[in-house]
């Protein structure tokens, strides 16, 4: 069964405070050298058949993202 | 005049929305459910708060898939009044009928308390009972609350005299501190170009009973009645 999984990332430009939230707790827990942190989401699609690749895209883009706040990538697992 | 309120699974704003309304002289208001796939009859749609089909994925994401929402985009786009209130101005956005988006508020919290809006315009069906500069008290209650635009979007927004209400203080100055969930521009509201679809996060429904504390919301229904 092929497995995609549909990185979503919020765009560098948008204020993202759980990234910086996420960040303080793990300077707190004595992480050292930790930068900027971004947390976003990883969506899990199982397939029965390969899926259409441009209209996976379309998906990724249009629902599974906001092109206004969000960027995604796609990776396909064999 | 009739006015529709669509209740989605998971709207919770939908009867105060009734209740609100059904105060003036000459309006109506009646429960439009989602599954509906027209919106003849009505004189204007109001799209209101909650969280429509859980907020999952994305608040107001899933309502674009709802058969009301066609009918209410050929409203729109002839020319019909659209208000959408928190969630409903998500829905607005999520649906494109608005630019922007709405994310998390600046400080994680969900907020709910009375916020001073400016009112920038006056020009709009929902806003020409109000007078240009007015104070409004009408409180929010959200989570996902920021608005959000790029650069040139915010100034399309300015340059058409789109945005129509500000978090400000009770004299009307913007700033940081008056900001309660870090909008861009302390953006409450804003309508679309045509000036016919109009979202906001505040609750003018919350705001026009004495017993609540302000009557302020009701310049925005009042509004539409004139």
């Amino acid at each position: 069964m092929p497995k995609v999984i549909v990185t979503v990332m919020p765009k560098p430009s948008v204020l993202d405070p759980q990234g910086v939230a996420t960040a303080k707790l793990m300077k707190q827990s004595g992480l050292a050298g930790v930068g900027r942190v971004r947390v976003g989401k990883s969506i899990e699609i199982e397939f029965e058949s390969t899926p259409d690749a441009a209209k996976l895209e379309g998906v990724a883009r249009d629902l599974l993202s906001n092109p206004v706040i969000e960027d995604f990538r796609i990776e396909t697992l064999p | 005049m009739k006015v529709g309120v669509v209740r989605f699974p998971g709207s919770n704003c939908d009867q105060d929305c009734v209740v609100a309304l059904s105060q003036f002289p000459g309006m109506s208001a009646e429960i439009l459910w989602h599954k509906e796939d027209t919106v003849a009859g009505f004189d204007a749609i109001i799209l209101p708060g909650g969280f429509s089909y859980g907020d999952y994925l994305r608040c107001g994401v899933s309502a674009r898939f709802s058969p009301v929402m066609g009918a209410v985009k050929d409203f729109a786009a002839a020319g019909g009044p659209v208000l959408g209130v928190c969630n409903g101005f998500q829905i607005l956005c999520e649906s494109g009928l608005l630019p922007g988006a709405l994310v998390r508020n600046r400080d994680l919290r969900f907020i709910c308390e009375h916020t001073h809006l400016r009112v920038e315009r006056t020009d709009t069906p929902f806003t020409r009972a109000a007078s240009s500069g007015q104070i409004l008290r009408i409180p929010i209650a959200h989570g996902e609350g920021c608005y959000f635009a790029d650069n040139d979007t915010l100034r399309d927004l300015r340059e058409h005299g789109q945005v129509l209400l500000r978090y400000s203080d009770e004299r009307g100055y913007l700033s940081q501190e008056t900001n309660p969930n870090g909008s861009r521009d302390n953006i409450a509201g804003i309508c679309n170009r045509e000036r016919n679809v109009f979202g906001l996060m505040p609750h003018p429904e919350r705001a026009c009973d004495p017993l609540l504390g302000s009557t302020d919301g009701r310049v925005i229904f009042q509004s539409l009645l004139s």
